[in-house]
Formats: structure tokens, C-alpha cells, sequence
């Protein structure tokens, strides 16, 4: 399924170790919450599981295998800002992915195929609640529904991990307890493993199974390059599983 | 009393004050050239509207006396046929170069310190060394118009690319997407509108060296026959040809723009009333 695992990961820039001695065990279909202050290195954990950096030491690896050094399908991510495509109205946003699949060229679908794959799009939309925003474009949408859209785009490949780095900060609070049922229901339905960034605790609690607190244990005052953080808590949330309890919880 | 930076003309102001320059300099013309033709009824310089009419009759609609040819035509052809290809090339050259430069870490590595230092170069001063190579007809011109424009393009592509956000590149990756596939659905439609714009901008100095180089050297063209004609102060030819490459290059400006507004919808979407 989607297992990941961490084994002893460093992450060091130039003069500073942001990440240390990072171990991990994250079964399938966990819903991750990553809290902690700010530059402690989620964000940058975040970065290393998509594939956009390399650890400096140490192993990421899904399902057994060592993760591909960059970003492809398997992952889908969805970022505070930036996550959709300005030129592409909604619906072409969501088969996207679809179109690079199968068009190796062109990235593009033609007769049956790109029916089909709006098809798939409309329906992907419908449960995100776009249904009736097929032919706008992304800066016609408020902030909530363009998130949405992101999600919906991300969804449509069925990577194994979803990734998400803040994506609902921007959101006023009505449009984020949409989001949170939003995410739990599509969660639900697709059993894939989730990490999200988020810098507000109550929503890590909220929406997580898991809650993996990023803090620096160690600290030299003279040189605060010196040391990583690490995951300092690592909270199994086993009696809120149901998600049918969370999503009152909600609600 | 409202700040003046808050008071904004109606619809008939705007046309009122943009008209006005251009009424004023006609104004201006007319009056100065009436009182240079009261002194000197056959002075060449400021010459009446009538003879302006006139020469263009006599360039445009008439068959030269000599090779039959309608000269205004055959020069227009010409210089447009010289900037068109130059234009095209520096495009080709901006989008291959440019999109390399600002999505290939590798490609920019190689090529940006190069670039940097090429766009230096001014073109004029190379302009001797292109007729020795190029040969003294069109391709000497067309490449004084490439070594002039496509620099800036290429670079102002190149920095429009690199300005794209990280996470529109990574979320194609994560849609699956090549580099190739990132290039022509993410990439490209997002960057040719900006080379469009960069194109306007880019008209000027293309009709700059279009000019220069056949001011120099050539047997045809707008800026040919502007510096030949200059030889007899042939003021009625040379004012309504300088008025004909305005209004092409006006026109070719607005093209470019009229083409951003069709072909790029999303460029107005959430902007003003959509």
C-alpha cells in the first residue's frame, strides 16, 4: 500500500543542520499532522517526502523502496498558494494529469480520451463541490474554492501519499471547517497517507491520526546553526480513528 | 478642492485630451510652415499639406518612370519582409534560448554569463562586421535586426521563466509530467504572451537597425528611400514615409496586443469586470 518509513535522517545546509536523527514509521493511510514553530524543519520535511530535495544522511523509503529523488505521481501535494495552473480553466486543471499520462508528446487529449478524462474531471469536481465552476478560470475563484480545486487535481492521479504544506492558512475560519470535511470524506474514500503542514495546533488535532511534533532538542545560544530539530512528540490519536466521530468533530 | 490625483476625465475627456497633442502639432506645423512659405513660396522644408499629398501620389500610386514599379509599395514589401524574418528568427531564437535558460539549471549554467555579455554588444558597432560576412544584401540587415533584439528577448524570457512559482513546476512533476510536457502545457502558454509583450517593446530598436542598415546599404526599402531622397531635401516624400512606419509600427503594436487578448483569455480573468 503506502508505508513510509524514515531512518535516521540529517538535513544540513551550509552552516546549519535543520533536520536530525529523524525515525519514522508511518503506516498505510495515516492522516500525518506536522506542528511545531516556525523554521523548525517541517516544511523541509515536507520537501524531502516530495522528493524536491535529498536528505544529507539517512533514507526515506515507501513501501519498502528508496523514494525517487523528485517529485512524480505516487505523491500529490497541494501548497498554500501557486498550487493551480492560471492559464487552465477548472476542468482542464483537473484532467491535467490525466493528459500528461497519456499523451506523452503533446500533453494533450483528443476525442474519446479527453471525454473520457472530463468525465472523470467532472466527477472529481462534483465531490469537491466545483461542479458548477467547470469553465473558470482559477482567478475567478475565491481562495477557498481554488484550494479545493487543488485538492481535486492532486486527487485525480490516486497518488499513495498526499502531501500538504499549510493548505488552508490562507483560508478564513468558515471556509477552513468546509475544508476539514472536505479532506476527511475524500481521506476516507481514498485511503491514501497524508502529511500535512500546518502551524495551527488545533487543526493538527482536528484532522490528524497522528501528530508528529518538529522541535529542536538541543540548543547552543552561540550558534543556532548548531543543532537539527526532530520529531520531538509523535502522537498516535488511536480513539479518535473513526472518522465518522471526527467529522462531528467538526462540524 | 479634490486632490487632482483623484479627478478623472469622462469618456469625451479622454478623447478630448488625447487628441489634443496630436491637434496641437498639426497646429504647429501648419502655422510655421504657412509662414515659411510667405517668405519663400518654393522653400523645401516645411512643405504644405498639398504637396505631401502630392509626393505620396506620385511614390505609392503611380508607376516609376524608370523600372515601373510603385515605389511606396515595393519599398514597404521590402522593409517589412526584412523585419518580419528578423523579428520571427529573434522569437524562435528568445522561446529555444530562453525557455532553455530559465527552466534547465544546466542550459543556464552554459549559457547565461555568454548572453549577459552578448546583449552588451552594441549592434551598430558590429553592423561593418555583418556586411563583411553577411554579404551587403538582406541577410546582413535581417541579422543586424536578430543581433539587435533577440538578446533582450532571450533574457527577458529567460527572467519571466525563472519567475514562475516553484510550486507550479513541482505540482506538474507530481502530475506526472516531463520536462518536455512541463515546457509545452505549463511553460509555454504562460511565457508567450510575455514574449509578446516584450515584442512591443522590442519594435522600436527593430525598425531602428531595419533603417540603419538600409540607410547604409540597399537598392530598396522605407529607410533607403528616406536617406536617398534626402540628398534633393525631398521633405514632402520624406514626412509621409516617417508617418507610414509610424502607423506599421503602430499597427504592428496593437496586432501583438489584440493577439494577447484573444488568444490568452486568462490573462483578464479575475481582472475588472470579466
Amino acid at each position: 500500500m503506502s508505508t513510509v518509513t524514515v531512518r535516521d535522517l540529517w538535513m544540513e545546509y551550509p552552516n546549519q543542520v535543520v533536520l536530525e536523527r529523524v525515525n519514522l514509521e508511518i503506516p498505510s493511510g495515516e492522516f500525518c499532522a506536522l506542528v511545531g514553530p516556525s523554521g523548525c524543519g517541517k516544511t523541509t520535511f515536507l520537501r524531502l517526502l516530495l522528493g524536491e530535495e535529498s536528505p544529507t544522511r539517512g533514507a526515506i523509503e515507501l513501501d519498502g523502496a528508496p523514494l525517487v529523488a523528485e517529485p512524480g505521481p505516487d505523491r500529490g501535494v497541494v501548497f498554500q498558494r501557486y498550487s493551480v495552473f492560471p492559464h487552465l480553466t477548472v476542468l482542464e486543471n483537473v484532467i491535467l494529469g490525466r493528459e500528461f499520462q497519456g499523451s506523452r508528446l503533446l500533453g494533450r487529449l483528443f476525442g474519446a480520451q479527453r471525454r473520457a478524462a472530463m468525465e472523470e474531471g467532472r466527477g472529481v469536481l462534483e465531490a469537491v463541490g466545483l461542479g458548477n465552476h467547470l469553465s473558470k478560470y482559477p482567478a475567478e475563484l475565491s481562495g477557498g474554492m481554488q484550494q479545493r480545486l487543488a485538492i481535486a487535481q492532486a486527487l485525480i492521479l490516486k497518488p499513495k501519499v498526499l502531501l500538504l504544506d499549510e493548505p488552508f492558512g490562507a483560508l478564513d475560519p468558515g471556509t477552513k471547517a468546509q475544508m476539514y470535511e472536505l479532506l476527511l470524506r475524500l481521506w476516507a474514500d481514498e485511503k491514501m497517507t497524508v502529511f500535512m503542514v500546518t502551524h495551527d495546533l488545533k487543526e493538527g488535532f482536528t484532522l490528524g491520526t497522528r501528530v508528529l511534533a518538529f522541535d529542536k532538542v538541543r540548543v547552543d545560544p552561540t550558534d543556532p546553526g548548531a543543532y537539527g530539530a526532530t520529531v520531538t512528540y509523535d502522537l498516535p490519536l488511536t480513539e479518535k480513528k473513526a472518522v465518522g466521530v471526527r467529522l462531528q468533530a467538526v462540524s | 478642492m479634490r486632490r487632482i490625483i483623484n479627478r478623472r476625465p469622462g469618456r469625451g475627456g479622454v478623447l478630448f485630451w488625447g487628441a489634443l497633442p496630436f491637434l496641437a502639432a498639426c497646429a504647429a506645423y501648419a502655422v510655421a510652415s504657412a509662414l515659411r512659405l510667405a517668405e519663400n513660396p518654393n522653400d523645401k522644408l516645411l512643405p504644405p499639406l498639398s504637396n505631401m499629398v502630392a509626393a505620396v501620389g506620385r511614390m505609392a500610386f503611380t508607376p516609376d518612370a524608370r523600372t515601373g514599379d510603385y515605389l511606396m509599395w515595393v519599398d514597404t514589401v521590402a522593409s517589412l519582409h526584412r523585419l518580419g524574418l528578423g523579428l520571427g528568427v529573434a522569437t524562435a531564437l528568445a522561446l529555444v534560448i530562453g525557455i532553455g535558460m530559465g527552466l534547465i539549471p544546466y542550459v543556464r549554467a552554459g549559457l547565461s554569463p555568454f548572453v549577459a555579455m552578448l546583449s552588451m554588444v552594441p549592434p551598430m558597432a558590429v553592423l561593418p562586421v555583418l556586411f563583411i560576412v553577411f554579404g551587403l544584401d538582406e541577410l546582413s540587415k535581417v541579422v543586424l535586426i536578430v543581433v539587435g533584439v533577440a538578446p533582450f528577448l532571450v533574457r527577458d524570457l529567460a527572467m519571466r521563466v525563472g519567475e514562475m512559482p516553484r510550486e507550479q513546476l513541482i505540482k506538474a512533476q507530481t502530475l506526472g509530467a516531463s520536462t518536455w510536457q512541463i515546457v509545452v502545457r505549463v511553460v509555454l502558454p504562460q511565457v508567450v504572451p510575455r514574449l509578446a509583450d516584450a515584442l512591443r517593446l522590442s519594435l522600436g530598436p527593430a525598425w531602428l537597425f531595419l533603417i540603419s542598415a538600409e540607410a547604409i546599404a540597399a537598392t530598396e526599402g522605407l529607410g533607403y528611400r528616406i536617406f536617398l531622397v534626402r540628398r534633393y531635401m525631398a521633405m514632402d516624400v520624406i514626412l509621409p514615409y516617417v508617418a507610414w512606419i509610424t502607423l506599421l509600427a503602430f499597427a504592428s503594436d496593437y496586432l501583438l496586443r489584440r493577439f494577447n487578448d484573444v488568444c490568452f483569455p486568462w490573462l483578464k480573468a479575475g481582472k475588472g469586470s470579466s
